[in-house]
């Protein structure tokens, strides 16, 4: 591969020129360096903006292809800036051995050998149940980037502080979907006013919380990283900020749809707004959006969580949980800039850099030999969520039917064009 | 009146004013159901699918005469023995039973919002006869038709007690809608355990004694308590709950003075309701089951006789 400049693209804010050579950066400039061959790639004003990192999706492959195979997954996570993505581990079979890591690898390298790639989360324990650990050194070996119960979370206090002690031998962070399964019994939605009027199961945020402050305290004893997965109600925050201003090493995430939509849109029993953890109430979406700015939430992950047309079209209680996310979380993020609650750089840092920091994966921030991963975003693109627009066969998500402003136009990987929409 | 509604789903969706057109009907319907011959043919070549898909005799019987009073044919389906059993989706279901052409289907089903769901899907009419913790509109329409009988329709002001288990109670969600829409004052008792979330916020005044909430009470509305509540830990023994919450005559000497008791059945005698106060004069118990037959007649005609609703009841 030879030169490449992208050109008449914002970096920062700036007008340039983005200049790629063997998959790598090699710099951002104003102007044509005088006499270059290059192959140029015009990026019609948009902005630059690094590979998008997804620490948390479900891609159902193996098992699940009617709701989402990896392909269809990595067709979405492609068409909406992520370049690499982690998948978790409740597939059928569970992902807790070599050979169902192996083939979702493998999997990729057959649709899409030039990326978006699917970075597998190891199950922690055997078949997600909770008595035992899986072979997490197997798991690693073959290609596992971290280790989760995500989904069933182990509620046995004494397995937990094993897994993360094993794993930490072996460099690996643990993901903990934090829920007191107690208290969250039979729940479907977030406990509260509507709820109450609604006639269904709430599951308080105290079921979340209390996860949450067993987590921080096992970290602190153990001196360990644990990494908190979707984490959508304020007093979560309040431990979270308590724990970082003590420098126990927890790190965050939430999801697009705990900073955009509270438990109101349930009314009606929509199933789409079915997730979990739940929708909150708006005073823990205020908290939320105060949170990412702050830092006290370290990452946006969507908690892609795909399913079919006919698996929601239930009563409410019989829907399963999940949004589809893939395809939408940046323009829904854009949302968030264009409203002044976070800042082009807070979403890079929440969308890509840190991810990458967390989980030891390549970021590219625009630097010398960095890798050329890289998406071209029209800010003013304006478009309709359907069915069809999406890639994901999950076609679940609240904006379904919506006009999202802030488009990829254009996406890179290692330098090589894996989507155009010019 | 022109009744425009394709559905009943809860209380909330009718106005004040459709509230007291359905009493209204429901009048014509208590006379003919004291006549000799009962059957009238307002809605003759209609049919009606009963889909009960949770047990019920009151309710499921209630309806079924209702139809056939008014000369519609009925039939019943149960969720044993049906296809739901066999795995299929209610969804499917309901566009199963739709296809054989009933101009409504009236369900029973242990899930909130599942009739809303199904009218979503359906063209005929949905009248829902319970949906899981969510609504029990004709209860709620039939409780306020017997004391609108009583009350001879002055419902402004009137304190009304309803006690029990709120929180899993379809029928006390819509009572509340009911009696807060008429301009009753509303209170409601039980133990904590048993209150939804978020009942401050709710029109009602909340109580924990039952003695202090009968003081000057127009009606008590007490709920059958699920003896599943103590297996699931929301009570620590059924008969400590009734020593707490078991109306009684005792707590009535505070009550305002003809103060009216009722139930929607079926009853735990000694639990949630002394076996005396169930049989006194003041009870209304099956003054309420009376009223169910005709308030479901006059829901029936006012959804299935459109567009023909401005038709007289003939006289018999």
């Amino acid at each position: 591969m030879g030169l490449m400049i992208i050109t008449n693209v914002i970096l920062n804010q700036k007008p340039g020129m983005l200049l790629v050579e063997d998959g790598k950066i090699v710099s951002f400039v104003r102007e044509l360096p005088p006499g270059s061959r290059a192959r140029i790639f015009d990026g019609r004003g948009c902005h630059l903006l690094p590979g998008l990192i997804d620490a948390h999706v479900h891609l159902r492959e193996p098992g699940f292809e009617y709701k989402e195979t990896i392909k269809s997954g990595l067709e979405a996570a492609a068409a909406g800036g992520f370049g690499l993505v982690l998948a978790m581990a409740n597939t059928r079979p569970v992902n807790d051995n070599a050979s169902v890591t192996g083939f979702m690898l493998q999997k990729n390298m057959q649709s899409h050998p030039a990326g978006p790639y699917v970075h597998p989360v190891g199950a922690l324990t055997r078949n997600l149940e909770g008595l035992e650990l899986s072979p997490l050194a197997e798991l690693k070996d073959s290609g596992c980037k971290a280790f989760s119960n995500d989904g069933i979370p182990v509620m046995d206090s004494e397995l937990f502080r094993r897994a993360v002690e094993y794993a930490s031998d072996l460099d690996m962070l643990v993901i903990d979907h934090c829920e007191d399964t107690y208290l969250a019994r039979d729940g479907v939605m977030n406990e509260g006013r509507v709820s109450g009027y609604l006639g269904l199961k709430g599951i308080p945020s105290a079921a979340e919380s209390l996860q949450v402050a067993r987590d921080i305290l096992l970290a602190a004893y153990l001196d360990t990283p644990i990494h908190l997965a979707h984490i959508s109600c304020l007093e979560s925050l309040e431990l979270i900020a308590w724990a970082k201003d003590k420098s126990i090493p927890v790190t965050a995430e939430t999801c697009p749809h705990y900073l955009l939509w509270n438990e109101e849109i349930v009314q009606g029993y929509n199933t789409m707004s079915k997730v979990n953890p739940p929708l909150r109430s708006k005073e823990d979406v205020l908290a939320m959006r105060e949170a990412v700015k702050s830092g006290v939430i370290d990452i946006i992950a969507t908690d892609h969580a795909p399913h079919a047309d006919f698996e929601k079209e239930a009563p409410f209680a019989q829907a399963p949980n999940g949004i589809s996310g893939l395809d939408t979380a940046l323009a829904l993020c854009l949302g968030l800039v264009r409203e002044n609650i976070l800042g082009l750089d807070d979403l890079i840092r929440l969308m890509s850099v840190s991810p990458g920091r967390i989980f030891n994966l390549p970021v590219n921030l625009f630097r010398k030999g960095d890798p050329a991963d890289f998406i071209l975003v029209d800010m003013e693109h304006e478009w309709l969520v359907t069915p069809e627009e999406m890639f994901s066969r999950g076609k679940n998500t609240p904006c379904m039917g919506q006009k999202l402003k802030g488009r990829v136009m254009a996406h890179f990987i290692k330098g090589q064009e894996i989507l155009n929409r010019f | 009146m022109n009744w425009t509604h394709k559905d009943l789903l809860d209380i909330e969706s009718l106005s004040i004013d459709e509230i007291r057109h359905i009493f209204h009907t429901s009048s014509s319907f208590i006379e003919i159901n004291s006549r000799s011959i009962k059957k009238v043919p307002i809605l003759k070549g209609k049919s009606v699918i009963l889909f009960f898909a949770e047990p019920s005799t009151r309710t499921k019987t209630s309806f079924d005469m209702a139809a056939k009073r008014l000369s519609a044919d009925s039939f019943s389906l149960a969720s044993t023995g049906s296809s739901l059993q066999k795995g299929e989706s209610l969804k499917d279901t309901v566009l199963t039973l739709e296809a054989m052409k009933p101009d409504a289907i009236v369900m029973r089903h242990n899930l909130s919002g599942s009739a809303g769901f199904i009218a979503r899907h359906l063209k005929c009419s949905v009248l829902n006869a319970g949906d899981g913790w969510h609504a029990h509109p004709t209860q709620a329409l039939l409780d306020g038709f017997t004391l609108s009988r009583v009350w001879d329709n002055n419902f402004q002001g009137k304190k009304l007690l309803i006690l029990g288990d709120i929180a899993h109670s379809r029928v006390a969600r819509s009572d509340m809608e009911l009696f807060t829409k008429l301009g009753c004052h509303l209170r409601i008792c039980a133990p904590r355990t048993l209150l939804p979330p978020g009942t401050t916020n709710w029109p009602v005044d909340v109580y924990s004694d039952l003695q202090k909430a009968c003081q000057g009470v127009d009606a008590v509305i007490s709920l059958r308590l699920q003896l599943e509540r103590q297996e699931a830990g929301l009570l620590p023994h059924i008969r400590e709950y009734a020593s707490r919450f078991c109306l009684g005559q005792r707590h009535l000497k505070i009550a305002a003075p003809g103060v009216k008791i009722l139930h929607p059945g079926p009853m735990n005698r000694g639990i949630e309701i002394s076996s005396a106060l169930a049989d006194s004069g003041d009870s209304l118990i099956l003054d309420q089951v009376e009223s169910g037959v005709a308030v479901r007649m006059a829901l029936l005609y006012l959804y299935l006789a459109r567009p023909k609703h401005e038709q007289e009841i003939p006289e018999g």
